[in-house]
């Protein structure tokens, strides 16, 4: 644990990529096999199912300390993070002999489940008087989960490909997929038999930057293929030994929830694996990602949402076709050999073809590009006609190039602390419309400032408090931002009747007061067509 | 009349017609302690420590009307007897004891009660109302010891000089910069100064506080020095055009807002010290209860929390609206020190 709670310190200590990934090639070097996997789990956010909930965690602290619940609370808004606060907050260690190792303290905590409270209690008490403070916030993050220290998977990858001696793209696609860090080996993890070995295990998804500039500095127009870019889930549909696995890009194993693509299993060739977007998608047409949203949060898939909200993959690349990794091959020749599969499947309700959007020079696609949102799309893919699908985000060959956002101008009325980075500064806050003479909540939103603005909002923020609620505040409605957001939905859980996504600051409108912020008409015209449920 | 009240321009005693820190111009103030959020220009005369002096006269004009006291040492006026006593947060700083027809109370100031070996250190004076501060008024604020916090300094100085690189250690030019300086250990290597922070320890110096001498950075020192060197800086030295001439290097930040991890990383500093001079919540404790005051007021920091604690500890405990740094301090931390002509403003 030593080895381990140094290397969050030290990953910790630095903002430089290099550095990071040196310090975890010096762990891999020292740790042992066992400790090496569970790194790469917890790293690669796979954490097995936690065993004591947050609410024992914050109990247990306040009690062990002498100090009230609230002002455990209260220290929690400020620190920004459970898993410190507890460290932080619990006397200092009595006796610091601990040597246990990380792969002995997940064992512990696995034994943990199924126990009773006060055995629990006992044992996670005990943990914390023989840890020092680091190493209590490594453990407390090992309960609590989100390891989101600054190392991506990519850092990762870097560091494991150092350290066995393989090629990067190798190693990435080695951690994709169902191992579990409980069973598996390091040697097998990293150096096991090719992909066969794992049924389900998927490619890594190959991931488009944003277009930067205009795309007439991308060259000639017909090298070039342009898709809308869909607003569904990112997802692998694979089909190997006559088993269907549906993966999210979150790398989440999905099959369960839509039952119905099943159905394909029938048809598809043996040894497929196709990316695509799942798309909530009805009459020929698809429907907004909240319909989407709604289906994935139900428990059990009824037939009512069957009927509401049915999805299809649509299809962007093939990677495997008759048990060959294709990802080599030019996009074209991939999307040739797709185009004839997804018709030789035929079942147009569950798999289509992502069209190609054609264009003759660039500026034409400009104007295809702001139709978007009336296809219901984000905006465009462009992706060039001879590339090869790569290992995670790459700048060059895709691009992504998304339609402006919708936006309004809003006053801010609540505000709280964030989190991580952000702790005790006044980070997130609340964002009204006007509604005759109210202001009406529609939108939350915690980025798209610059570190310096916040500091600003945030030292306004104290000293024009009007009301504390807990850890939000009230504050004068004063200051006016151009808030961003990508869709915009009826939505009857909403005060102002309305969900907006990805909503952002653009602009700090200095230069506008409260009364000049927009109406809720502004936002309901942006509703346009859209039929309120 | 209570002793002391409170009103837009600072703490005020009526009896004696003075002001303790005001933020506004009064005739009479008695200034807990140099930094700029409790002194500042423009009052008709100034009571201080004599050690406070030299930077008062350096940031406020050699030709304010100033009186200096050493601590313990009493000015009467118009009965109230009013004296200074060690606050421990910077080399000068003091408490205020007020005292009238037996009633006494007590202004903390700024302060710390563990000893950095540069400040006369805190002593706790009974009172029977006590106005304290609370930057640090939360259980999560807990220093470790100076020598430990030193020890990484060195460390850190050491893995850096191993690389071939400068390392930047930013704190305070007032009391923070004092501090670090005085306990590097002697093998650390070639150590500069930032000039703001030469202009200090020089005036101290001059006044007889007994501080290390240090070389400051200037044009003539050749580039190849700084490398390997520890050069200690103010906030606002961070990502300026100063710092390109010593190449390679490591940023590090001393302050008590270090010890969370959010306000670490926020700060994009390669290391942060855990290093305070202010009081830490055990700090805080144990100073509240060495007065045996039944009254306290909590002003700047986590006032309504810390206040909400005393209450539940049985004490009659309030909060008082200031315009010292409190939560703003953070801010400040990362930036210059807080400038009184801006901090009155309400942004945008």
């Amino acid at each position: 644990m030593k080895h381990f709670a140094h290397l969050i310190e030290s990953l910790d200590q630095t903002t430089k990529t290099n550095a990071k990934v040196d310090h975890l090639v010096d762990f891999f070097a020292a740790a042992d096999d066992p400790d090496k996997v569970w790194a790469i789990a917890l790293f690669s956010g796979k954490r097995p199912k936690r065993t004591v909930s947050s609410t024992l965690l914050r109990q247990w602290a306040a009690e062990a300390s002498g100090f009230p619940a609230w002002l455990f609370e209260e220290s929690y808004h400020v620190v920004g993070d459970l898993a410190e606060t507890v460290a932080l907050f619990l006397p200092p260690p009595t006796d610091s002999t601990e040597t246990r190792t990380l792969s002995e303290w997940m064992d512990l905590l696995q034994s943990l489940a199924g126990v009773e409270e006060a055995d629990k209690e006992q044992a996670i008490l005990a943990a914390w008087r023989s840890l020092s403070t680091q190493e209590r916030f490594v453990f407390n993050k090992l309960i609590t989960g989100g390891f989101r220290i600054g190392v991506s998977q990519k850092l990762m990858v870097k560091a494991l490909a150092r350290h066995t001696g393989q090629p990067e793209n190798v190693v990435s696609h080695r951690l994709m997929g169902n191992w579990k860090p409980q069973t598996i080996q390091f040697h097998d993890l990293l150096f096991g038999q090719d992909a066969g070995d794992d049924l389900s295990r998927p490619y890594p998804f190959f991931l488009a930057y944003p277009l930067e500039n205009t795309p007439d500095t991308l060259g000639n127009p017909a090298d070039w293929q342009a898709e809308w870019k869909w607003d569904g889930i990112r997802s692998q549909l694979i089909f190997r030994e006559n088993t269907l696995f549906l993966w999210s890009r979150g790398e989440e194993l999905i099959t369960p929830k839509f039952p119905e693509l099943e159905t394909l299993a029938a048809s598809l060739p043996a040894r497929t694996v196709i990316d695509g977007e799942l798309l909530p998608f009805k009459n020929g047409s698809p429907l907004s990602f909240q319909v989407l949203q709604t289906r994935i949060g139900r428990k059990n898939v009824t037939k009512k949402i069957l009927a509401d909200c049915p999805v299809v993959i649509m299809a962007y690349d093939l990677l495997e076709w008759q048990g060959k990794d294709l990802r080599e091959l030019p996009l074209q020749e991939r999307r040739a050999i797709l185009a004839e599969l997804v018709l030789t499947v035929g079942q147009s309700d569950l798999l289509r073809l992502s069209p190609e959007v054609t264009f003759n020079d660039w500026d034409q696609l400009a104007d295809l590009r702001s139709q978007a949102r009336d296809h219901l799309a984000e905006g465009l893919m462009l992706k060039r006609r001879s590339s090869a699908y790569q290992v995670g985000r790459k700048k060059g060959d895709w691009w992504k190039w998304k339609v402006d956002p919708l936006s309004v101008d809003a006053v801010m009325i609540y505000a709280q602390r964030g989190h991580g980075r952000r702790a005790n500064l006044f980070s997130d806050y609340t964002f009204a419309v006007w509604d005759e003479d109210q202001l009406v909540p529609f939108a939350k939103a915690y980025s798209g400032l610059t570190d310096a603005e916040m500091q600003q909002v945030d030292a306004w923020i104290k000293r024009n408090t009007v009301d504390k609620f807990g850890p939000v505040r009230r504050v004068i409605p004063e200051l006016v931002f151009e808030i961003g957001f990508e869709g915009i939905a009826y939505s009857p859980r909403h005060k102002s009747g309305i969900a907006v996504r990805f909503p952002r600051m653009l602009r700090w409108r200095t230069d506008k007061k409260a009364k000049d912020a927009d109406h809720i008409q502004a936002l309901r015209e942006l509703l346009g067509s859209e039929i309120p449920p | 009349m209570s002793l002391l009240t409170f009103t837009d321009r600072g703490i005020y005693c009526p009896q004696a017609d003075v002001y303790i820190d005001p933020w506004k111009r009064v005739e009479k103030a008695v200034i807990t302690h140099a930094h700029s959020d409790h002194a500042r220009w423009g009052m008709g005369a100034y009571l201080s420590h004599y050690y406070s002096a030299p930077i008062l006269r350096q940031r406020l004009g050699q030709d304010i009307r100033l009186q200096t006291v050493g601590y313990g040492e009493t000015r009467t006026v118009n009965g109230v007897h009013i004296s200074l006593h060690p606050a421990g947060h910077i080399p000068g700083s003091a408490q205020v004891r007020l005292e009238y027809q037996g009633e006494i109370w007590v202004v903390s100031g700024d302060y710390k009660v563990v000893a950095d070996g540069i400040s006369t250190p805190f002593e706790p004076v009974r009172c029977h109302t006590f106005i304290t501060e609370s930057t640090f008024g939360l259980p999560v604020y807990r220093w470790q010891p100076q020598e430990e916090v030193i020890g990484e300094i060195h460390d850190w100085w050491q893995a850096n000089a191993e690389a071939g690189k400068a390392s930047l250690l930013i704190g305070y030019a007032l009391g923070k910069a004092q501090r670090l300086l005085q306990y590097l250990r002697d093998d650390i290597g070639p150590v500069y100064v930032h000039g703001a922070i030469a202009l200090v320890q020089d005036a101290l110096r001059s006044h007889g506080v007994p501080l290390r001498a240090v070389t400051q950075v200037t044009p003539d020192i050749p580039k190849e020095a700084y490398r390997k060197s520890l050069i200690v800086a103010p906030p606002n030295a961070i990502g300026s055009a100063w710092t390109r001439k010593f190449g390679a290097q490591s940023l590090g930040m001393a302050s008590g807002w270090m010890s969370i991890r959010g306000a670490r990383r926020r700060r994009a500093a390669d290391r942060g010290f855990v290093l305070s001079d202010h009081a830490d919540w055990d700090e805080l404790n144990q100073a509240v209860e060495a007065t045996g005051a039944s009254q306290v007021f909590v002003t700047h920091g986590y006032s309504d929390l810390f206040a909400r604690w005393l209450r539940e500890k049985g004490l009659d405990a309030g909060v008082v609206e200031t315009q010292f740094e409190g939560e703003l301090s953070e801010i400040n931390e990362s930036g210059a020190e807080p400038d009184p002509e801006v901090k009155t403003e309400t942004a945008p």
